[in-house]
């Protein structure tokens, strides 16, 4: 990586009025971004200027707050597309509740308009079940087939059989970064093969878009779905971009006001994307909220935030295995530039959920559990593990408060 | 850590780590339940034999963290040998005591609207230990996992029989 400025962590903190609560009577150690993140004031404090001096519905009146309301909506498309390098961000960035739904809108829409029996879908062993069961569903409906992308004994994706994999398939559902393992995919070289092969490409861009630089001129995939509250802003906000030439083809998701031209008693006429996938009085606060943690990640720099998270993940990881040794297993490639802070902690034969209880008292968040991911917990043999997920505010002290806590595991569960 | 120390009593590390009644039971002619709890993966499944009113034998297999596992054994040497309707009792007073501050939470689950009634812990022995659990409100679907199942079974095993 080229060099940049590191953050200062210290001054950063400041800027997240979570972090000064106390849990149990200790400081807050916030490590669950890659669940949800926290917002930093200036988001709530967007929304909360919103909601006072401009709200009103969009796309609808003519007053002066509705049409204020409408460009901060519409300009919210722009802020978002530019930040993810979309070329057409007017027509190309939907919103969504959140990545689940962005992925069902393109089972739903493009799933169903080009997907026949007999075709495949091709997968891999890391999603999130956001990124499988849409998919699982859809095979059920239609009569397709689904396979999977293996995962190797290290947390990355085995590619070695992907030319044969990818025999009739239709569509590629990948993560870019997965949330159990913290493995950075190559999607690129997957799209590559997936396009030679005939294939349109899904990534499920939740955990890499809020932690790294992205660019879908360069990123290979068709369409990339991601989470607001994974990036700072808020919650029932999320975004599928799509190229504009394959939203253009794919019919409506839901019906509704906000996503016709005409409505006659037997028939409608739908809107141009991105209006076409949004039915319904939109997320108008979230994205305004959106639009400021946007420009909040990227004051501070993309490439500036993935440098700090990857250099403290190589700390973490190497303070893990000095002070707890063989007793601590984390899951997912070795630090290194395919590996993003996501941290799945075994520690001894503590069940995840005890550790994070234990955990909690220090004040420690962690999420225990099979992040739904549940094949993948399978393939790696663990019921539940204990994700510890870093954050551009995550410092060196955090680390240690983390360890901490898992000797008292220890302890307690001797 | 006080409240630690009382969610993991000594007794429940017990459990967990040498958990009694291990194991399944052919069945049929045992009767054969599954619990799971899908926010965390935690399961149980329970083998029971009822034979002429009593819970004749009781096996537990499964997986998950202390509380759920602890409370599953800890259930199982409380109710083996027990007639049905002792059994039901002590459901009762076991979800009785985990339901404590359910209401109050918004919790799913039982939901107390009326003043709740005392817990006889002596009735409960043992299994009082775990009532360090309703100050963790997530852990509660861990403890009472088992005895959810355990209900089920029954009224499985009494629909069949009429």
């Amino acid at each position: 990586m080229t060099p940049v400025a590191p953050l200062n962590v210290e001054a950063l903190r400041k800027d997240f009025p979570l972090l000064t609560r106390t849990v149990h009577d200790r400081p807050i150690v916030y490590l669950d971004s890659a669940s949800s993140a926290l917002q930093p004031r200036v988001v709530i404090d967007a929304m909360a200027r919103y909601y006072e001096t401009t709200h009103a519905n969009v796309h609808r009146g003519v007053y002066a707050t509705a049409e204020e309301s409408t460009h901060l909506y519409e300009h919210a498309r722009i802020v978002v597309g530019r930040f993810i390098g979309a070329p057409d961000p007017a027509t190309e960035i939907v919103f969504a509740k959140n990545t689940t739904e962005a992925l069902n809108l393109v089972a739903h829409t493009w799933g169903r308009a080009n997907l026949k029996a007999g075709d495949r879908i091709l997968l891999s062993e890391m999603e999130h079940h956001s990124n499988i069961v849409p998919w699982l569903m859809l095979a059920e409906e239609a009569d397709l087939e689904v396979r999977y992308i293996p995962v190797d004994g290290d947390g990355r994706l085995d590619l070695t059989d992907l030319e044969h994999l990818l025999d009739g398939v239709k569509l590629v559902g990948i993560s870019a970064m997965s949330n159990v393992l913290g493995t950075i995919n190559p999607l690129a070289a997957i799209a590559d093969a997936a396009h030679k092969a005939g294939a349109v490409v899904v990534a499920d861009g939740a955990q890499l878009v809020p932690h790294a630089p992205i660019d879908v001129t360069t990123l290979g995939a068709d369409f990339l779905a991601f989470s607001g509250h994974k990036m700072m802003g808020p919650t029932g906000i999320g975004v599928l971009w799509g190229r504009s030439e394959l939203l253009h083809a794919m019919p409506p998701f839901l019906g509704g006001g906000g996503m016709i031209l005409d409505v006659k008693l037997d028939s409608f006429r739908s809107a141009p994307p991105p209006a076409r996938f949004e039915a319904g009085t939109p997320p108008i606060a979230e994205a305004v909220g959106l639009t400021e943690a946007v420009q909040y990640l990227s004051d501070i720099g993309m490439d500036r935030i993935r440098e700090h998270e990857f250099a403290l993940t190589g700390h973490a990881l190497a303070r893990l295995d000095e002070k707890l040794g063989g007793d601590c297993n984390v899951f997912g490639p070795p630090a290194g530039p395919d590996r993003g802070g996501v941290m799945s902690i075994a520690y001894r034969d503590i069940h995840a959920h005890d550790l994070a209880q234990v955990l909690d008292q220090f004040g420690v968040c962690v999420r225990p559990g099979h992040h739904c991911a549940k094949p993948l917990m399978r393939k790696l043999g663990v019921q539940a593990t204990a994700r510890a997920s870093l954050s551009l505010f995550s410092d060196e002290h955090d680390i240690e408060v983390l360890i901490e806590g898992l000797v008292e595991a220890g302890r307690l569960f001797g | 850590m006080a409240d630690l120390e009382e969610l993991y009593r000594e007794i429940i590390l017990d459990h967990y780590r040498s958990p009694r009644n291990r194991g399944e039971l052919e069945s049929p002619p045992a009767h054969r339940v599954e619990g799971f709890n899908p926010l965390c993966g935690d399961e149980v499944v329970l083998s029971m034999v009822v034979e002429n009113g009593t819970l004749s034998d009781v096996k537990i297999a499964g997986s998950g963290c202390s509380i759920s596992q602890s409370s599953a054994s800890l259930m199982s040497s409380a109710v083996k040998g027990k007639t049905v309707a002792e059994v039901h009792q002590l459901i009762h007073t076991f979800k009785g005591m985990m339901s404590i501050h359910e209401a109050m939470l918004g919790q799913d689950g039982e939901v107390v609207d009326e003043e709740p009634e005392p817990i006889d812990f002596d009735k409960l022995g043992e299994l009082a230990a775990l009532q360090g659990v309703v100050k963790f409100p997530v852990r509660i679907k861990c403890a009472t996992l088992s005895w959810n199942a355990l209900a089920q079974g029954l009224e499985e095993v009494a629909a069949e029989a009429s």
